[in-house]
């Protein structure tokens, strides 16, 4: 798996979308049309479901968990890097949060269908590098890497 | 199997008119869990779910379904089935559970999908 470090060539295509909090009307909007524009681009349709899965886990974190945030998503010639960042409160204990079924979805979350344990888990299966930075009581940021080429395993 | 014979086999309800019931359903999947259903990644799948929230329509743009089935007697809000209509993506209601309509559906030859 290579490193964020190593890529530096300049964008192709950047976006950005706001995602507020406990709003699950719109939650998810910003993968779809991240997922759109990639299917424009002729990215390859069983990379392209990694790369919306991914995304839209972490949207729903965002919108489910923090006070809200903003998706970044950075196009490159052969990778996408879709950045994440709220505004708090943090994660307590990453590991724990990085354990498949722990979850601290409220009620209404788990409604929705939400909240199985599975978001980050999930976010990290299906990306080729991903990282999570949060503290408690601060900001989180969570990004990931996916090559449009497919696994480098 | 084709989308019109497994809504006969369901006893389903299509809910909205113009739905395409000829294209083909490759393979099935069930849960009322998101991340569940997120799993799907690898082909497009038939939907199986006693979720109606619009959420089940916008993970479909994430995860390419070629339709959803309500189970349990469930029908979504209109501005639900607005949303899969301006999809294109056929939504099913029947009176069956879960359970009941997988195993129908398994007899019937419908594989489970690829995780």
């Amino acid at each position: 798996m290579r490193q964020f470090e190593e890529h530096a060539p300049l964008a192709e295509v950047k976006t950005e979308f706001a995602i507020p909090e406990k709003d699950f009307n719109t939650a998810g909007k910003g993968s779809s049309e991240l997922k759109n524009l990639l299917k424009r681009l002729g990215v390859d349709s069983v990379v392209l479901r990694r790369i919306a899965v991914a995304s839209y886990e972490a949207e729903i974190n965002v919108a489910a968990h923090s006070k809200g945030g903003i998706m970044y998503g950075t196009v490159y010639d052969d990778l996408i890097h879709v950045r994440f960042e709220d505004e708090g409160p943090g994660i307590a204990n990453i590991e724990q949060a990085m354990t498949p079924g722990f979850s601290t979805a409220d009620d209404l979350v788990r409604e929705l269908g939400f909240g199985a344990g599975l978001g980050l888990p999930n976010i990290k299966k299906n990306s080729d590098a991903m990282r999570l930075v949060s503290v408690a009581g601060g900001r989180t940021k969570l990004e990931f890497l996916i090559y449009f080429a497919g696994r480098f395993e | 199997m084709i989308l019109s014979d497994l809504v006969t086999l369901l006893e389903g309800e299509v809910l909205f008119p113009e739905a395409d019931l000829d294209r083909e359903v490759p393979c099935a999947f069930a849960s009322d869990m998101i991340s569940d259903i997120l799993m799907c990644t690898k082909e497009p799948t038939l939907l199986l779910t006693g979720l109606t929230n619009n959420q089940v329509i916008r993970l479909s743009d994430m995860i390419d379904l070629t339709a959803i089935v309500f189970v349990r007697g469930k029908k979504p809000l209109q501005d639900v089935i607005d949303m899969a209509q301006e999809r294109g993506l056929p939504i099913i209601t029947t009176k069956f559970t879960l359970y009941r309509c997988s195993g129908l559906l398994f007899n019937a030859g419908l594989r489970s999908c690829k995780i």
